[in-house]
């Protein structure tokens, strides 16, 4: 259960771990968007090469990249098939209700490389981002909504602490898991009844030791006057660098070439 | 066949291939007798938690077998649950496992999953719970509103009432106050002479360890660094003390007198041993009396 490689953080001090969490955020959506408006070969090209540029910049080794992708494999597979024969067109190749396109191999290719590029950033995003970075950045980037009364920092502190238990849980379910077949109970066989009944013997223990622990921390931080966000400052200051900029700068032109891609070339889709 | 437990060359490294790989047990070999009390100490993190989930198959090991009566218990992974039922394993802090409505539902889980109906259920679970020391009155209460030592008693007693053939307890007594640590041990010995089962005890407690077991494993950094009689293993005090041990106090304090040129018995490991050693000594000398 430990082993996901999805989602965790591996500290480092490669360019990307350093460059600022907000930028990365920023930088992440914008992907998002870019990816998706990729209707030609060449665009799809340059998104795909702007990916690996930021994946080798990580210097997080392939081996967890490749990783989180085994999680998804399956939905690739099962989306890049659907595509593949329900292009429209005249078909090239047909078999009972089964009809390959030209337009039908465009679309699956599109949809692999998309998913796959989405996953990977999204990797390359928290193996290089502390979570407490990550809450940090969201409530900076958040700021402005406190306008409309729209709790920021509470949101993001309700966040950072959801993050901070997942690891704790985690083991704990394992602990829990353990002692649990220690005495014999049978998680892997029997029906669907069966199996839920057999998490009854997890889940109140670890709902126990849940509310047990987040009393603890509401008493702790009370113990340390804690009272909300107003007049709070920060131990740690975020700030944009020259390395910021210069991404940015990077991500502009990764636009501004899918842009000139698009408008030039046909799309194939 | 007279040995339970056979340990070869076993091995376990955690998160095998990530940044954070940890080799906890490494290339461990021995054998325990049927119906042994054995002792298991080493410095904080020397593998003892790790090995004991080995016993039982909650952890495969990545290198070595266990054999359990002569099999490997791995032979067959589809049966490892059976293996549970014949190596009973207590955790640390095991009052966190408990769940159900009641403590003697609880305490039956584990026999109900073994196959134990009716009569023979309520007998294991009333004499585990004896075995432990929890009042009958407290067997209809909700595990959740007992104490903190009646929380343990109530996991222990759901591992016992599966009635295994070998008990593993990892530190049963952390965290229990002086009163409750003794007569816990005290239950855990009687527990060992009446049933005959073969216990294992993990323990920083050098005193308790040296009061209960026959044999001692010492573990440092993974390795097996010693297994001994219990004499042998606390003769051998500057040895303990690399591994970050020490011998009972009262070992040293006999030592000492020994050194003083006091005439008192070499390896004695208990205060009552210390006291039928030292009253005909005060005896001869009349100074008592
Ligand atoms: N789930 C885990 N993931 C990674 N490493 C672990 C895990 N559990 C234990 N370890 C590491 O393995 C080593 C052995 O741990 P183990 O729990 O077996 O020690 P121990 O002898 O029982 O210590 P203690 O006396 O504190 O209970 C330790 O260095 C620990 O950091
Ligand atoms: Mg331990």
């Amino acid at each position: 259960m430990r082993d996901v490689a999805f989602g965790q953080y591996f500290p480092g001090s490669s360019l990307v771990h350093r460059l600022d969490p907000r930028a990365k955020i920023l930088m992440f959506i914008a992907y998002i968007v870019i990816i998706f408006c990729t209707f030609n070969y060449a665009a799809l090209g340059i998104t795909t090469a702007f990916t690996a540029l930021f994946l080798i910049l990580s210097g997080i080794s392939p081996k967890f990249y490749f990783k989180s992708l085994k999680v998804i494999i399956f939905i690739v597979i099962f989306t890049s098939l659907l595509n593949l024969f329900y292009g429209s067109g005249a078909p090239i190749w047909q078999w009972w209700i089964f009809r390959i396109t030209p337009n039908g191999i465009h679309r699956a290719v599109f949809v692999t490389v998309r998913i796959i590029c989405l996953i990977l950033a999204s990797s390359c995003l928290t193996f290089t981002t502390s979570p407490t970075e990550l809450t940090d950045a969201i409530e900076r980037l958040m700021k402005p909504l406190k306008a409309v009364r729209f709790p920021v920092h509470e949101i993001a502190m309700m966040m950072s602490l959801a993050l901070r238990f997942v690891p704790t849980l985690l083991e704990e379910t394992d602990k829990i898991m353990q002692a649990q077949k220690a005495r014999g109970a049978d998680m892997e066989s029997g029906n669907l009844f069966k199996r839920v009944k057999a998490l009854i013997p997890i889940l109140i223990p670890l709902f126990v030791s849940a509310f047990r622990r987040a009393y603890d921390v509401a008493t702790a931080m009370e113990c340390r006057c804690y009272r909300g966000g107003a007049g709070r400052t920060r131990m740690k200051q975020i700030h944009l660098a020259a390395r910021d900029v210069i991404a940015f700068v990077t991500l502009a032109l990764v636009i501004g070439g899918v842009i000139v891609c698009n408008s030039l070339m046909s799309g194939v889709l | 066949m007279n040995c339970v437990l056979e340990l070869k060359n076993l091995g376990f490294v955690y998160g095998k291939g990530t940044p954070f790989e940890k080799r906890a047990v490494d290339n461990v070999s021995l054998t325990i007798k049927r119906g042994e009390f054995i002792g298991v100490i080493g410095h904080t993190g020397s593998g003892k938690s790790t090995l004991m989930q080995m016993l039982n198959g909650l952890m495969r090991p990545g290198e070595g077998q266990v054999l359990l009566d002569g099999r490997d218990i791995w032979e067959q992974p589809k049966k490892i649950r059976e293996v549970r039922f014949k190596v009973g394993m207590v955790f640390q802090y095991p009052e966190y496992q408990l769940f159900e409505e009641t403590v003697y539902r609880d305490i039956a889980f584990g026999a109900k999953n073994k196959g134990l109906e009716g009569d023979a259920l309520d007998k294991a679970v009333r004499d585990a719970a004896d075995f432990t020391g929890l009042k009958p009155a407290l067997l209809d209460k909700s595990p959740f509103d007992l104490s903190g030592g009646e929380k343990r008693r109530a996991a222990i007693a759901g591992v016992i009432a599966m009635n295994p053939e070998v008990l593993v307890l990892d530190e049963p007594t952390a965290g229990l106050d002086p009163m409750g640590r003794e007569v816990l041990l005290s239950q855990i010995t009687r527990y060992h002479k009446e049933c005959h089962n073969t216990v294992l005890l993990v323990s920083h407690s050098m005193e308790d360890i040296a009061r209960v077991a026959d044999r001692i494993i010492v573990m440092n950094k993974g390795k097996l660094a010693m297994f001994e009689p219990t004499k042998e293993v606390f003769r051998r005090g500057d040895e303990l003390s690399r591994y970050g041990l020490k011998v009972p106090q009262i070992t040293n304090i006999m030592q000492a007198l020994r050194r003083r040129g006091f005439d008192v018995p070499e390896g004695v490991l208990t205060v009552d041993e210390a006291f039928d050693a030292l009253l005909p000594l005060l005896q001869k000398e009349g100074k008592l009396w």
